[in-house]
């Protein structure tokens, strides 16, 4: 599948905006975290900012933007367009949750309810995305049962190592997260390790043969319909060289999990200089790791129609 | 006159509309019955030269879709993937918008839009002066025209011998081996009878002539179960879909088909009663070797030819209809030693140098194969033979009760064509088709009216003199010879035509050497000329052999300064890479902005049950300042006041090609449109030119048709009612049967010069190649060029086809044809490449004794393991066809013409003859062989050779970035009330 | 609407018969030249006459070869949006712009109520879909949606323009949901397949898989043997019956 910036920008942005508002939303809520209104409204302040503006990407590269609310419409069968209400109906609670800390200082009552609700919302919209991907039949990589829970993992690692640099920038205690937050790094590797490893061993349901209806043989492409990529190739029949995957996966291993796996582990025990540096080298690390994560998920996933082109 | 007996060819069960085709009530409310045109004009396709009728929708004078038109007798219906992309066509970026003339250097692309007016003065001041000194200095040569009854009169009256169209570098061994053997050829000439045959055999590339009527017959062979098997070293198209491919090694099919003669003759697997009947079989040759007459019939005092009566035991006329001749044994007749044709074709096949399992290794094909086809082949002739209930009386007025037939067709085309062996080949395929009896009979091979012809037909070529100072020549200049009499040579032998037509080099040359043109003319041999005219021929691109030679032959200059081809007029509709090598360019509508007859002085387009005309007429007028090529071509000759083309006054006769369509008689009541002549009874065939004519085809669909009565439809070679029918529609100067010439007295002739007998000899040098050649029964010979060079150096052969949807198209600057392909492969067999090193995508050099090109690899298992092929035409040069800088076409796609030479090695008395059949001049363009080999690293990637960027010309502008024809007639359907 | 009806009236769909399909791509033009002007119009050409020609097509026809046991054939397929009985093209969409219809089966894209997301082409596994990038919509084969019930059309027309043209007639066309209806029977008699049926799509378009190339009744045709006599004695024999 084609890896296109928006939708990898979209799919981190959001899904590190959504683990941090999850995160924040059940750790405020459960009095995990001092309801300080500047820690409220930047970390808040990222979560929604990188949703908001992951949901703007996405509308990117829509062919008709302006129209992007029909997209509401079709809940009732589309995974689209139930992660659109998702992601619009959780704006309400974390609206009331990040005013009512902003204004009251406190995260109880309403406040905490709203709270929950957007973490619900939050985790329930994650459960949408991954689902849009995990239904997808053509892409055998995706429809898959890893694939949900990666989304949901990702999310909240990155959410964690996102809410944990904040709290040590301003200085609180993020022991406790810390911990979690190296938890969710090692969930997330090993999940990772695993989806790796069980798409390379991944006997996709489809060759040519069932896509062309003849049974035996051999069937080899000879000649495409086109000299020149159409849509089709385009937009789903990006390949990847296979040694070029497994060095972008090497810097995965790196940058998304081992280097911030590392930061957050010496931020428990160091100074807190250091631990807010290392705090912060966990967020420097993870993104792009992040990226080059959901860059592979798209540019190796193997979309059916390719069996056409003899892919 | 009837329509109605064709059916749409699409009209299974299956393939009908919905018998309630109401719209069903659906709640999304879209408009299942928007407005289609205000207007539909039914023409004739000229995407190619399968000329298929068409309804052409118009909305707002705007072409909105082109559908085939279900009453016509080519596609019933049908369209093929050219005919449907004709919008394309017609609005190209590239056509020419007003004339050019040059300003820079030939070849650079400078020119300079003028007008009318002074493009056809110049031309005028230019041609009137060659007329009133030498004609034939005038090379008026013509492509893919479909008006050569026209261009061929032209010539004739401007005086000039040099005069043909593109059959030199198609199809001409096809349709000479055809026209002296059995009076018909393949595709125009005749077609398989797809209604009956039960074994079907098709020989050659042949995905390109007479397109949807082939498509249509495989549909119908496939839905009837027949077998259909290809000979062909590749397996595309056609072949894919065929019982049995049999993947031969080019140039050999000759020997294949001989080889099932042998099979066949061995077997006693013969029609020995069509034989007699039809063909000259039993005619005796006289056999003296050293006679002057050696290897001629034996004739009676009125010259007809005889054959031995066995019951009468002496010579009769072989003609006599109560005869019962000899077919074996030898005879002396007046003391003349003779011997029927037929014995000599035992002894030549029986031979078992024609056994297949000596032909095996050469061909490519096992020997076991070739037995089994020639077995399967004698069991359908022979076991599964069909009869129709038609009564039918033959020329003779023999009654018969039935139409009986052995259900064998064969066709071929190309593939078999185009090599220097190609004469001889068709005429051993033609051999096995009489030989199985399957020549216009039921189920067999069938001629569409006007054919068959006289064999071969009488009309001589003209022009021996060379022609006179403004003097029109006796006749058309070409025609057929059957001695050497007839020869286009002085008396040293030496060449009258530039393209060394109808000499000792290509004595059946019917379709001159267009391919030689350029090169004889730039060498001033046999002379040089004073102005070049093409009309659609792409010779500095991919119709001319040695492209790179041919592109340095026409800017070449001698010692004066002055260009060796002084003046070079050019008329196309699109800015083709010719266009930048002609001095003057006269601009050419698109086939939607003309007038055209499809006639049957040309090609005609009839079908087996019916002859048939058809005309293509304005359904859009041009928005550029061009004109129609034929009515500039007669403006011209008014212009030069050419005979037949002014009024006594010296006005123009015909104002323009439509006027000429309509009133121009060949011979009193003979026109190019057949249909609607005489005024008001409306006859057929012969009558009055009508002024109303040309409104009655636009009236009837665009053509005209006859359908033969069914007592018509077969045996047409010896069918007394259909013999006077077509003498009636002067097809036929007689209704005397046609007698197929298994054996050619033609030929032999030439070799009897060769020999030193006769008023015109050949020189010395030549004789030992007319000797060879010149045989006149089929025989099989190694391809010309093959036996000259390194066979091991270069052990590959090397082919092209252009793909089913560009054949006779200028696909590369349609929008829509050149995305499916702008870019061809080199084609090569697995095991091939695997030996080569060579992986799907390598670049790769194609590399023959003349030259080499660079193209990308595509591996396949169905090609002859011994042959790379590529789709032809493909390559194009940088900025021509107003395609962008980096377009495909220029920097991937390859020419394989680069690596062909239009000459053949020097041979031992120091020659260099054409790289061409000895005997009818057709271009060998399949004989090349090469050699593969993968690119170094270091190379870059990219075709080779690159030439230098054409410059658009002026005036057109630059093709648009974005295409979105077809959202003004949504923008106007939704503008509706 | 994404909501799948329940059951349609008819479930319209093409045949494809590869054992007779030779590749000429005239389905292929007669379709793009009927819907670039049609329900869909236009079908834009992006870069038509440069590098990186891209247009918008609704059929296109690939060339393969299958090599089985010491055999190989060439096979030309075409490959359009086969219709599916439970296309998932239309219940990914957000907007409720893919739409099968409830009478006919017909799966279509309704251009005004399309974001032009793109999800619908990644949930087709046939590639059926083809986006407009100028007009910034999703568009597909329509069945010819405007053209099998225009009543503006001669009657005999009123078919899609692929099957109008195919030259060779390996195009059918007519309700698949109808067991007695001429196409099922051609499907039922041939043994025409589904395209990935694993998918689940339930394509309605059926294909017919080449033939057996089986030397159709003369595989039995018994070797030659050589004529008694010699094929002169044979000759005389014959003639002098």
């Amino acid at each position: 599948m084609h890896p296109a910036l928006s939708v990898i920008f979209f799919t981190t942005a959001t899904g590190a905006g959504y683990g941090l508002l999850a995160l924040l939303g059940i750790s405020a809520a459960l009095g995990l975290v001092p309801p300080e209104r500047w820690l409220g409204l930047v970390a808040l302040g990222l979560a929604l900012t990188l949703i908001t503006g992951g949901l703007l990407s996405s509308t990117l590269h829509l062919g008709h933007p302006e129209r992007a609310w029909r997209a509401f419409s079709q809940w009732r069968s589309s995974w689209l367009s139930r992660e659109g209400v998702a992601a619009v109906l959780t704006y309400v609670p974390a609206g009331i949750f990040g005013i009512g800390w902003l204004v009251t200082g406190r995260v109880d009552g309403l406040v905490a309810v709203a709270a929950l609700a957007a973490a619900a919302g939050a985790l329930i919209t994650l459960f949408t995305t991954g689902m849009i991907y995990a239904s997808l039949k053509p892409v055998a990589q995706w429809h898959s049962r890893f694939t949900v829970p990666g989304y949901l993992i990702f999310a909240v690692m990155t959410g964690a190592v996102l809410l944990h640099a904040v709290l040590h920038l301003f200085g609180n205690d993020a022991r406790g997260l810390g911990m979690f937050a190296a938890a969710t790094i090692i969930l997330g590797w090993a999940w990772k390790a695993a989806t790796w490893r069980h798409n390379d061993a991944l006997k996709p349901p489809s060759s040519a043969n069932s896509a062309t209806g003849l049974k035996d043989g051999t069937i080899r492409s000879i000649e495409w319909p086109h000299t020149e990529e159409n849509f089709v190739l385009k937009e789903m029949g990006y390949r990847i060289a296979r040694k070029h995957a497994a060095k972008l996966r090497r810097l995965v291993h790196l940058l998304a999990f081992a280097v911030p796996l590392a930061a957050v582990a010496l931020a428990l025990v160091a100074p807190r200089w250091l631990a807010v540096l290392s705090a912060c080298l966990a967020v420097a690390a993870q993104a792009p790791g992040i990226v080059t994560e959901r860059w592979l998920f798209f540019a190796e996933a193997k979309h059916a129609v390719t069996l056409y082109y003899g892919r | 006159m009837s329509a109605a007996t064709i059916a749409g060819a699409n009209t299974a069960p299956s393939q009908q509309p919905l018998a309630d085709t109401s719209a069903p009530p659906d709640a999304d409310g879209i408009d299942t019955s928007p407005p289609v045109s205000d207007e539909i004009k039914q023409t004739t396709c000229y995407m190619c030269a399968c000329r298929c009728g068409i309804d052409v929708h118009l909305v707002d004078g705007q072409v909105r879709y082109i559908q085939g038109n279900r009453n016509h007798p080519v596609n019933r219906g049908v369209l093929c993937g050219k005919g449907a992309a004709g919008i394309m066509q017609h609005q190209s970026p590239a056509r020419l918008r007003k004339p050019l003339l040059r300003v820079g250097e030939r070849g650079a692309g400078d020119f300079r839009e003028i007008e009318w007016d002074e493009a056809l003065a110049i031309a005028t001041e230019r041609l009137a002066r060659v007329r009133a000194s030498d004609p034939k200095r005038l090379a008026f040569f013509t492509g893919r025209d479909q008006s050569q009854s026209l261009t061929g009169w032209w010539a004739q009256q401007f005086g000039t011998p040099n005069f043909a169209a593109h059959g030199g570098f198609c199809s001409v061994n096809m349709a000479a081996a055809g026209l002296y053997t059995i009076g018909g050829s393949f595709w125009e000439f005749g077609e398989p009878d797809w209604d009956h045959a039960k074994y079907f055999v098709l020989f050659g590339v042949a995905e390109d002539h007479d397109s949807n009527p082939i498509k249509i017959g495989l549909g119908k062979l496939k839905a009837r179960g027949a077998k259909v098997v290809s000979v062909n070293p590749c397996r595309t198209g056609y072949s894919a879909i065929a019982d049995e491919w049999i993947g031969i090694r080019p140039g050999t099919d000759g020997l294949f088909l001989l080889a099932i003669v042998h099979e066949l003759l061995k077997a006693g697997k013969i029609d020995l009663d069509y034989l007699v009947r039809t063909t000259n079989a039993h005619c005796l040759v006289i056999e003296e070797p050293g006679a002057a007459d050696d290897g001629l019939f034996l004739r009676n005092d009125d010259g007809r030819a005889l054959a031995w009566d066995v019951k009468a035991e002496r010579a009769v006329d072989a003609l006599a209809a109560e005869v019962t001749p000899a077919l074996t044994g030898r005879f002396t007749v007046d003391g003349r030693n003779c011997v029927p044709v037929f014995q000599l074709i035992a002894e030549r096949y029986l031979d078992d140098a024609y056994a297949p399992a000596a032909v095996a290794e050469q061909c490519g094909v096992p020997a076991s194969t070739i037995e089994r086809i020639a077995a399967e082949l004698a069991h359908v002739a022979f076991e599964e033979a069909i009869e129709l209930p038609v009564a039918w009386t033959d020329w003779a007025g023999r009654r018969h009760e039935t139409m009986r037939g052995r259900p064998i067709a064969i066709h071929a085309m190309r593939g078999i064509s185009a090599h220097s062996n190609g004469f001889q080949t068709c005429r051993a395929l033609h051999l096995l088709q009489v030989l199985l009896g399957t020549v216009d009979v039921p189920g067999g091979f069938r001629f569409k009216p006007p054919f068959p012809k006289p064999i071969p037909p009488t009309n001589k070529p003209a022009g021996k003199d060379g022609g006179a100072p403004n003097t029109p020549l006796s006749c058309a200049p070409l025609g057929y010879v059957t001695d050497p009499e007839d020869l286009l040579v002085d008396e040293t032998g030496k060449p009258v035509r530039i393209d060394k037509a109808y000499s000792w080099e290509a004595p059946l040359a019917i379709h001159g050497l267009m391919h030689m043109v350029i090169a004889n003319a730039w060498r001033g041999d046999p002379y040089p000329i004073d102005v070049l005219f093409l009309y659609m021929a792409n010779m500095a691109w991919n119709s001319s052999m040695n492209t790179g030679g041919t592109m340095a032959m026409l800017t070449d200059k001698d010692e004066s300064g002055a260009y060796r081809i002084p003046f070079i007029i050019y008329s196309d509709a699109y800015y083709s890479e010719t266009v930048a090598y002609a001095d003057l360019v006269l601009p050419d509508t698109t086939y939607l902005e003309r007038h055209d007859c499809i006639s049957l002085l040309d090609r005609p387009i009839g079908d087996a049950d019916g002859p048939a005309d058809a005309i293509r007429h304005p359904v859009v007028a041009p928005d550029r300042d061009v004109r129609p090529f034929q009515s500039v071509l007669l403006d011209l000759g008014a212009r030069l006041k050419l005979p037949g083309m002014v009024k006594a006054d010296g006005s123009a006769k015909y104002h323009d090609y439509a006027d000429y369509i309509v009133n121009h008689e060949r011979s009193p009541g003979l026109g190019p449109l057949a249909g609607w002549r005489g005024g008001d009874d409306n006859r057929t065939g012969r009558g009055a030119p009508d002024l109303e004519q040309l409104q009655r085809y636009i009236d009837n669909g665009g053509f005209w048709r006859h359908a033969l009565a069914p007592e018509q439809r077969y045996y047409k070679m010896a069918n007394r009612s259909y013999l006077e029918l077509a003498t009636e529609m002067g097809f036929l100067a007689k209704a005397g049967p046609i007698i197929f010439q298994l054996y050619s007295e033609p030929l032999q002739r030439f070799r009897l010069a060769a020999r030193g007998h006769g008023d015109v000899l050949p020189p010395e040098a030549e004789r030992a190649r007319l000797e060879t050649h010149f045989d006149p029964l089929p025989f099989w010979y190694a391809p010309l060029e093959e036996t000259m060079i390194d066979g091991n150096a270069f052990d590959l052969h090397a082919i092209t086809q252009r793909p089913m949807h560009m054949y006779h198209s200028w696909g590369s600057q349609n929008a829509w044809l050149r995305q499916i392909t702008s870019q061809n492969r080199l084609f090569i067999h697995r095991a091939t490449a695997e030996r080569l090193g060579l992986a799907d995508d390598d670049w790769a050099w194609v590399e023959s004794p003349h030259g080499k090109v660079k193209g990308q690899v595509r591996l396949v298992d169905g090609v002859n393991a011994q042959t790379v092929w590529t789709w032809n035409a493909i390559g194009k040069r940088r900025g021509a066809w107003m395609l962008g800088e980096n377009a495909p076409e220029a920097e991937k796609g390859f020419l394989l013409n680069h690596a062909i030479c239009e000459l053949l090695p020097t041979d031992a008395n120091g020659r260099r003859y054409s790289n061409s059949d000895p005997v009818t001049g057709q271009a060998a363009w399949f004989d090349l062989r090469v050699r593969v080999r993968k690119c170094a690293v270091s190379e870059v990637e990219g075709t080779e050779p690159q030439f230098p960027t054409l410059k658009p010309p002026p005036g057109v502008a630059t093709p648009p970035r974005v295409l979105d024809f077809g959202a003004r007639f949504r923008r106007r359907r939704e503008a509706r009330p | 609407m994404t909501s799948l009806p329940a059951r349609t009236e008819k479930q319209l769909g093409l045949v494809i018969d590869l054992d007779t399909c030779v590749g000429c791509q005239a389905c292929v033009t007669s379709c793009k030249e009927w819907n670039t002007g049609g329900h869909m119009a236009p079908l834009t050409d992006i870069r038509p006459y440069e590098d990186g020609a891209d247009g918008v097509w609704f059929n296109r026809v690939h060339t393969y070869e299958q090599e089985t046991k010491g055999a190989s054939r060439t096979v030309h397929f075409p490959r359009s949006c086969l219709h599916c009985a439970e296309p998932a093209c239309v219940t990914v969409c957000p907007t409720g712009a893919s739409y099968k219809r409830a009478s006919d089966g017909i799966v279509l894209v309704n251009e005004d109520t399309c974001i032009g997301c793109k999800l619908c082409s990644w949930a087709c596994p046939y590639g059926a879909r083809e986006y407009d990038t100028d007009v910034g919509v999703m568009k597909k084969c329509t069945l010819c949606v405007d053209r099998i019930y225009n009543q503006n059309l001669d009657e005999a027309d009123r078919v899609p323009a692929c099957v109008a043209a195919c030259p060779t007639g390996a195009r059918h066309f007519g309700d698949l949901g109808d067991p007695q209806s001429p196409v099922s029977r051609l499907v039922a008699e041939r043994g025409g397949v589904d395209l990935m049926p694993e998918m689940g799509y339930r394509p309605t378009n059926k294909y017919l898989p080449p033939r057996e190339r089986k030397a159709c009744g003369v595989s039995d045709a018994p070797a030659l043997e050589p004529a008694a006599g010699g094929l002169l004695g044979w000759v005389d024999r014959m003639l002098s019956r």
